[in-house]
């Protein structure tokens, strides 16, 4: 058994936790510029939780419709976010996201055509313009091969050069991280096992990317794989940075519901997007009697309008079933809760009479074979069933946007796992570009750093020896099984900080979270530390349970309304409210606290971007007087 | 309505192992993997199992189920009898580390001794055009979910350590002839696919096209045509003169 000197050790620049596209652009950002770089991935190479993107993602190259630009892009993402996001990252976002695509297609990548051979471009909720470059329903899928495979062409690369595939870059796959390493304030490295063997490992490198996705195992219905135990963020957390906007999380208004085995698993917005209409139990199109008044003008308010649209963009305005997320999540929820819902438990999504069979095939191959193969339901014959599921979450490490950089210094974070791009709520088809973008900015965030750098961090042999000790106990114990715990926060999380939110619920949701850390000190895992899925989850169990707490300590203090947070106590969206930003952390590890942040005024040339009308559905009134000083100076 | 289902499924580690048996209950609408899963949950906590999107997308949790090669999660228990067992055991090709856990690094070396996508050096990003009826035949490849079932099933190195080396599997055929049929691919990869990559191994079984949980028609549209490809060049005198002639020397 190894001690603290004999760990299998690895000298890197750079190591990027997470395999999905974030961590896949960054360390290829991160080669590219020289640096010799690791990718440790929790999973198989290639399996990450990016496969399920399904959609597309969305840049403003204005292929099918001209008059997209980035600045349309920003708008939508800012209004998606209800004006909450950090706007610099939503400047640069679409402002580069055409480049990261046109860049994967150089790469390998096989997007859906237009008619005049350029990359193909599909609606989806909250984009004004058609926008989202996609493969079919099974985006994810190609925008995670082709970041493998340019991993796999750099290697080949660096084998004609060096002589060996793994000279600067090199996967680690099957390996989880459970403690970054720090020489002071400063990254020095990361230390985790191999889940193969349950062999233990150390990375001195001075600069880590996390890029680790989200947080969705913590509730029960989700759309999430089992890898979403919110690593990234616990780490961040642990190491001493700061976590924004975990009240908000996007609850994808399309699960599937039915069987119970699979339920919450997606059930893509394309649906939608392509024609696809929600009805209740009574037959009618219910989303209509749901457009919110700061989106009043820009839906169709009779079927009529909204089914010329699909064919007539410039005169007619959108269907409601493309309001943002948040929004038809919320309608579907009341649907069922007034009992119009669909005999198990949500409501119909319906393609089925609005294509062709052989349409919906061509362009949905994937959801005609999940609900073929999982609920036996032929959807170009019949109406799906669908309801919310716990998806994506906003919040996660407080980052710089232009370097991707958190509060310590060597640490940087991409995708999911960062907080503020998508402010309170995420529009469908931001994610796949953001991965792209702010996966690139981090690799490049990280070369820079290191760059910077008079000398390279150490690595505390005693903070690796503490590691140590923290990763082993489970399997010293012979406690409670881990998945019994897990199974206590994920249906107190679902039922106590789900999609509407109560005061009282959510302090009790904190009441069993703090009962829960007492059970997680004392889980055990029986068996060998080969492949050990019963140790490795009571090691994840750490994790949920920090990042439960900081999602429930922000709901409770965010007192109103907006995007992926619902207080039914506090049902309003207060401009007094936008101007805040709750941050969380933990001083002692295990508890933790949250304090209020000021958001900054967002830049005037991107203000000029939106009418005042529109700004004063958002702005406080000092904001406005502020903003009309401005514009008469 | 839920039952008490019969399992055997096979735990080991260290190149031994046996098949144990469960007796698990069942619920409706449940899929293989679910059963696994409650195995963990309530028998067998270090139970190995490879998973992760449980809705067959991202081609982690292949298996053998009752012999034939499946993937956990889109095998509705519904197929079966209620009285009848179910056996489980790990995919045979690759080594195994534990229980339903395989090695399958075999498939990644592979990947890696291909060469990759080499589009011509004058085209800049943003500038690509192709048509959609030209992407299609590649992009039917590119659904691969990478489960490597097709790569496990092959009789070639299914009870064939020896071609190991020599065969690309089924997968990687499938890898270059999406490559070769890319509209921008400028790299000549008919002549390996034959003699690196043991193209010629494959006598067209329709093993790989069987298994495949994208239904992806492996066979008649990847490696019939790969076959034929290099076939015409071989025999084609023109083309055969022309290789004498102009051939470069490799670099």
């Amino acid at each position: 058994m190894e001690n603290t000197l004999n760990i299998e050790r690895h000298e890197y620049d750079v190591v990027v936790i997470g395999a999905g596209g974030a961590g896949l652009r960054a360390a290829i950002e991160a080669r590219q510029q020289g640096k010799r770089t690791a990718i440790v991935c929790k999973s198989l190479f290639g399996k990450a939780h990016t496969v399920m993107a399904e959609g597309g993602a969305a840049a403003a190259m204005g292929n099918v419709n001209s008059e997209d630009n980035w600045m349309v892009h920003f708008r939508d993402t800012m209004r998606g976010g209800k004006f909450l996001n950090n706007w610099r990252m939503a400047e640069l976002h679409a402002k580069e996201a055409p480049d990261r695509v046109w860049e994967l297609e150089a790469w390998g990548a096989l997007f859906d055509r237009t008619k005049d051979g350029k990359i193909s471009q599909r609606n989806f909720g909250g984009h004004e313009y058609p926008r989202l470059a996609h493969v079919g329903d099974r985006t994810g899928l190609e925008l995670i091969r082709t970041l493998q495979q340019r991993v796999v062409a750099l290697q080949q690369e660096d084998h004609e050069t060096h002589g060996d595939y793994e000279a600067y870059i090199k996967v680690f796959a099957e390996c989880t991280v459970t403690r970054l390493l720090k020489d002071g304030e400063r990254i020095s490295g990361a230390f985790g096992y191999w889940r193969e063997t349950g062999n233990l490992i150390v990375f001195d490198a001075p600069a880590v990317v996390l890029a680790t996705g989200g947080i969705g195992k913590s509730y029960v219905v989700t759309s999430n794989s089992w890898e979403y135990t919110g690593d990234g963020h616990a780490l961040a957390l642990l190491a001493g940075a700061n976590l924004i906007n975990m009240e908000f999380i996007q609850f994808h208004p399309t699960g599937m519901v039915w069987p119970p085995s699979v339920r919450g698993i997606l059930v893509t917005e394309s649906v939608r997007g392509d024609g696809g209409v929600l009805r209740n139990s009574d037959g009618e199109r219910f989303m209509f009697k749901y457009i919110p008044e700061v989106f009043r003008d820009k839906y169709a308010t009779t079927e009529d309008e909204a089914d010329r649209w699909y064919t007539d963009q410039a005169n007619n305005r959108r269907p409601p079933e493309l309001l943002p997320r948040d929004e038809v999540a919320r309608a579907i929820n009341s649907e069922v809760k007034a009992g119009r819902g669909s005999p198990q438990g949500g409501v119909f999504l319906d393609v089925s009479s609005r294509l062709p069979a052989e349409e919906i095939k061509r362009r949905l191959p994937s959801m005609h074979h999940q609900f073929k193969e999982l609920a036996d339901v032929d959807i170009t014959a019949e109406p799906m069933q669908v309801g919310p599921t716990c998806h994506y979450i906003m919040g996660g490490v407080e980052v710089d946007a232009d370097t991707a950089a958190a509060a310590v210094p060597g640490l940087f974070a991409a995708g999911e796992v960062s907080g503020g791009m998508h402010g309170s709520n995420r529009l469908g088809g931001n994610s796949l570009s953001d991965l792209l973008v702010f996966g690139r900015r981090a690799g490049a965030g990280a070369a820079a750093y290191i760059d910077g750098l008079a000398a390279r961090p150490k690595v505390s042999p005693q903070l690796v020896e503490e590691a140590r000790a923290e990763a082993l106990a489970p399997l010293e114990r012979s406690g409670e099984n881990p998945y019994e715990v897990h199974q206590e926060l994920q249906r107190t999380m679902n039922e106590l900080v789900g999609i509407i939110r109560k005061a009282e619920e959510v302090g009790e949701a904190l009441e069993v979270i703090e009962k829960l850390k007492e059970r997680v000190r004392l889980v055990g895992a029986a068996g060998s530390r080969i492949y050990n899925p019963g140790w490795h989850l009571a090691l994840d169990l750490r994790n949920m349970i920090l990042v439960s707490e900081c999602v429930a300590r922000a709901a409770l203090l965010r007192e109103e309304s907006r995007g992926g947070h619902t207080r039914d106590d506090f049902p309003s969206m207060e401009p007094e409210w936008r101007r805040k930003l709750l941050i969380c952390l933990t001083p002692d590890g295990s508890s933790i606290t949250v304090k209020e942040q000021e958001q900054p005024s967002m830049r005037p040339d991107l203000l000029a971007l939106f009418d005042t009308e529109e700004l004063k559905k958002y702005l406080t009134d000092e904001e406005l007087a502020e903003l009309d000083g401005i514009a008469k100076s | 309505m839920s039952y008490k289902a019969k399992f055997k499924v096979w735990r080991g580690e260290g190149g031994e192992g046996r098949l144990e048996d469960f007796t698990v209950e069942v619920n409706e609408g449940e899929v293989v993997l679910d059963i696994i899963h409650r195995l963990q949950a309530t028998q067998a906590p270090d139970l190995a199992v490879r998973w992760n999107c449980k809705a067959g997308k991202c081609g982690s949790c292949s298996m053998e189920i009752n012999g034939k090669p499946r993937l956990g999660c889109m095998t509705r228990m519904s197929t079966f009898e209620e009285d009848e067992t179910i056996t489980v055991t790990p995919m045979r090709t690759f080594p195994v580390i534990k229980d339903l856990v395989t090695d399958v690094s075999f498939n990644y070396e592979k990947a890696r001794q291909i060469p990759s996508f080499t589009p011509p050096a004058d085209v800049r990003p943003g500038e690509y055009r192709m048509q959609q009826v030209d992407v299609e035949r590649s992009q039917e490849f590119r659904k691969c979910i990478e489960c490597f079932m097709c790569n496990n099933v092959c009789h070639v190195i299914r009870d064939h350590e020896e071609n190991k080396p020599a065969f690309a599997g089924p997968r990687f055929l499938m890898r270059i002839a999406e490559l070769d049929m890319h509209p921008y691919d400028v790299a000549d990869r008919q002549e390996a696919a034959q003699e690196e990559h043991g193209l010629g191994y494959c006598n067209i079984t329709k093993c790989c096209t069987e298994v495949c949980p994208e239904h992806i028609k492996i066979t008649d549209n990847a490696l019939i045509p790969m076959k034929e490809r290099v076939v015409d060049r071989k025999y084609d005198p023109l083309v055969w003169l022309g290789n004498k002639i102009f051939r470069r020397p490799k670099s």
